[in-house]
């Protein structure tokens, strides 16, 4: 009797645990028939670099709204920009069917990786090279920032109206100079700020902005005194496209308005802050995640615009002029319907001059055509509206551009950036501009 | 009660250097060093996440061990710790605190990206290699011997010498990067011309190379002319030159091969690894030598376990970071911090012993 009961017992519990496994079986099928997937997140720095920070918030949140529980993603940070990337990417590959690299200079060894293993997807932030690989799973993706940037443009013309502007809106040469921090003298800092210049330039007609390179993606001191530099030099208000607080802070110890990136600094410059541009990489997580989960194929180059919702514009601060919102909702509303463009040719003239020269021996804005003449080949200065400019779109390493970028739409003819490959590759220094490197 | 009469008390625990300790026990100690030091790194890791000890100490061995990859990445890294560590060793031999590594290993990368960068293309790669050996092992040197020189003419301080030395290197590669990338992005992709083969696999060549490094030192260090006077000029300067060593020649020759092995490792980041450059090329390694070399009080076959050691944890500890989702270095800075004072603190148990007064029981038997 005793062992019939232990036999009992054995036995309940064996059914016990067989109805349990069987349980959990019965859940995963009873999901809506897509593919489960596990997707990974290679970061440059860890979350203390607001860079990676955006990335790595908006993966935990576009995996928790696609359904991917904490076993189903990774993220791995502090991943230098070398061989170490590829070694992660490969060893990630073996368990992962999607991975993500957010920087740069990760893309040759993303590439490297996505070549080995052909049945994972890899997507990459700020890349140039999917479209020219041509790999069915090595992927680019960007947002049109520029136009983030063209907003918080126009929210700095209004503040510097506020500030210095006569009874007819008017400010005066002098008080309409504006500072910008940039960090390398590359295509996607200078279509940051000249977009943000234009947006300027949209309500202070005689805008001017002086540009100082840091020559470094992230470096707080540089930053915080190249900024304090352009002050000094006598400009009312700043910019950065810098990761760091240097810039911010710079502004708020001298009461000088700041525009900045990548998300709100009001917390600790609750003063000076008045807006900022950011792109939201939720919706492109999301993107992808769904289409592995549905066997769908991811686009080779995929920019997020206003409307997929991947660039935004944080709330403003309070020193923000008045009826900025309201301003702001208009143009917002211009760009998304197609009737102002950030790149309009007719806002914006640009010089050629053959004695003027970058450090390379480059003539500067050679790749720009003028009213119909051609910047390679214009032997006397020329200046005023473009009716054409060819980018090094292919990025092969021969820094030879190669894509004509300008086209029209209805009446307005304008730079399509971000239209032939996801990054972008405005390039050109247009007039009232003056970058200087440091 | 004699005691009392004279009211010395012992101390109820005494400080006394050990006379000789068995190899046992040395082991015995060490390991209840990193054991300690790995279980309390583990209850802080597990304090800001919801895993277990078990899941700590599974990821930490997955990630060294997990793979065939992972495993032939913790060699090739192990030993290019080890190269490094024997670039610092003879100089640390000497007395001579050469905290310039790190600068020393990238002017070495920087060299050879320079033969890789102009000649690429247009000279074969056979011709290429063995320039850029040449290039890196000469960079890595005069790296070197600027402070060495210095030291030895004008006895400046070493140590902020070689340190501001590596500043020197970084902006130099900076520079170097902002001429050659055309584009402006700051980031300068491989390059295809220049790469040493592999032998056999991809990760072997540092491995072969900095272990036969290794023992080739061993043997200078212990029994050359060359480590002999390094040795006396490291234990007294006064006794190197009453004995007719010149001590300034010593000085810059040491030095000059420390630089030349930093330069080597720099040769087999560009050329083997990763083919391009950027300013934290160096991975660090030039300060974490000096941990690998010190634990291993010096001994270059000693350094090869400790090296294995440091690159173990840290291996595992990018391993922990994904499992524990530490999207931050903090914590594991923090592990890797506690792992290596517990191992610190226990080469003190090793020199001395504690001793515990002893009461009562001597009082009876007298």
């Amino acid at each position: 009797m005793k062992n019939l009961k232990k036999v009992l017992a054995v036995v309940m519990a064996i059914a016990l645990i067989v109805t349990c496994f069987a349980a959990c079986g019965d859940n995963k099928t009873d999901e809506p028939d897509v593919k489960a997937v596990k997707a990974a997140l290679i970061c440059l720095h860890g979350d203390s670099s607001t860079y990676d920070k955006n990335f790595i918030d908006a993966f935990k949140q576009a995996c928790a709204n696609k359904g991917l529980t904490a076993d189903d993603y990774t993220i791995v940070t502090d991943i230098p920009e070398g061989t170490a990337c590829y070694d992660q990417a490969a060893d990630l590959a073996e368990t992962y069917d999607l991975i993500f690299a957010d920087s740069f200079g990760h893309e040759p060894y993303m590439i490297q990786a996505a070549k080995e293993f052909p049945e994972v997807e890899f997507c990459h932030a700020t890349g140039t090279k999917a479209h020219t690989e041509k790999l069915a799973n090595y992927h680019n993706a960007f947002a049109s920032i520029y136009e983030g940037r063209y907003l918080a443009g126009v929210a700095a013309g209004m503040k510097l109206v506020e500030l210095y502007g006569d009874e007819n809106g008017k400010v005066s040469d002098e008080n309409a100079k504006i500072g910008y921090v940039g960090a390398w003298p590359y295509a996607e800092v200078i279509s940051g700020y000249t977009s943000f210049y234009l947006g300027a330039k949209s309500v202070v007609e005689n805008a001017t902005m002086e540009v100082r390179y840091t020559n470094s993606w992230y470096d707080e001191t540089a930053e915080k005194t190249t900024a304090l530099a352009l002050i000094d030099n006598g400009c009312k208000l700043i910019s950065q496209h810098a990761d760091s607080w240097g810039a911010p802070t710079a502004c708020e110890e001298r009461n000088v308005p700041n525009v900045s990136y990548n998300g709100s600094t009001v917390e600790k410059c609750p003063n000076t802050f008045i807006i900022a541009s950011r792109i939201n990489w939720t919706p492109y997580f999301e993107y992808i995640i769904d289409c592995v989960q549905n066997d769908k194929a991811i686009d080779t180059d995929w920019t997020g615009s206003i409307e997929t919702g991947s660039v935004e514009i944080t709330a403003l601060g309070t020193a923000a002029a008045k009826g900025t919102q309201e301003k702001l909702d208009t143009v917002m509303a211009g760009l998304k319907d197609g009737s102002i463009k950030v790149f309009d040719c007719s806002t914006f003239t640009v010089t050629v001059d053959p004695a003027v020269k970058d450090s390379f021996g480059n003539v500067i804005n050679a790749s720009a055509i003028i009213d119909g003449k051609k910047g390679t080949e214009t032997t006397e200065k020329i200046s005023g509206h473009l009716t054409g400019f060819v980018a090094d779109v292919d990025d092969a390493g021969d820094y030879i551009p190669e894509t004509e970028v300008v086209e029209k739409s209805g009446d307005i003819t304008f730079v399509n950036e971000s239209g032939k490959r996801s990054a972008p590759y405005f390039n050109l220094i247009i007039d009232g501009i003056t970058a200087i490197t440091e | 009660m004699k005691k009392n009469k004279n009211n010395l008390k012992e101390p109820f625990v005494r400080i006394v250097k050990r006379d000789n300790i068995k190899i046992q026990k040395i082991i015995l100690i060490y390991s209840i060093a990193i054991v300690g030091g790995l279980l309390l790194s583990g209850f802080i890791s597990m304090m800001f996440s919801d895993k277990n000890l078990v899941d700590f100490f599974q990821s930490l061995f997955t990630g060294a061990f997990g793979s065939e990859r992972k495993f032939w990445l913790l060699l090739q890294d192990t030993s290019l710790l080890l190269g490094t560590s024997m670039a610092l060793l003879p100089a640390f031999k000497m007395k001579f605190w050469n905290l310039g590594g790190n600068g020393q290993i990238l002017v070495g990368c920087l060299a050879a990206i320079a033969c890789m960068f102009y000649l690429g293309g247009k000279v074969d790669d056979f011709v290429i290699i063995p320039l850029m050996l040449i290039a890196s092992v000469t960079a890595g040197a005069i790296w070197a011997a600027i402070p060495a020189i210095f030291k030895a003419k004008f006895n400046t301080n070493e140590s902020l010498f070689t340190l501001m030395m590596n500043y020197i290197a970084q902006s130099l590669v900076s520079l170097c990067i902002t001429i050659w990338v055309k584009s402006g992005s700051g980031v300068l992709a491989p390059i295809a011309y220049g790469n040493i083969p592999d032998i056999g696999n991809k990760y072997l060549l540092p491995i072969i190379l900095f272990v036969v490094i290794t023992v080739l030192m061993h043997v200078y260090l212990r029994s050359s002319k060359h480590g002999y006077e390094i040795s006396v000029v490291g234990e007294s300067i006064n006794t190197a030159k009453y004995v007719g060593i010149r001590v300034d020649k010593v000085i810059i020759r040491t030095m000059i091969l420390s630089g030349a092995i930093a330069g080597l490792v720099g040769f087999v980041l560009a050329g083997s690894i990763n083919h391009t450059i950027s300013t934290a090329s160096a991975n660090n390694m030039g300060f974490t030598g000096i941990m690998a070399t010190w634990l291993a009080t010096f001994n270059p076959l000693m350094i090869i376990l400790t090296s294995f050691f440091i690159t173990f944890i840290s291996k595992g500890m990018v391993e922990v970071r994904k499992t524990f989702m530490f999207t931050n270095d903090s914590i594991s800075n923090i592990v890797v911090g506690i792992v290596y004072f517990a191992v610190i603190i226990c080469s003190f148990f090793i020199n001395y012993k504690l001793v515990f007064r002893k009461k009562e029981k001597e009082e009876i038997k007298k």
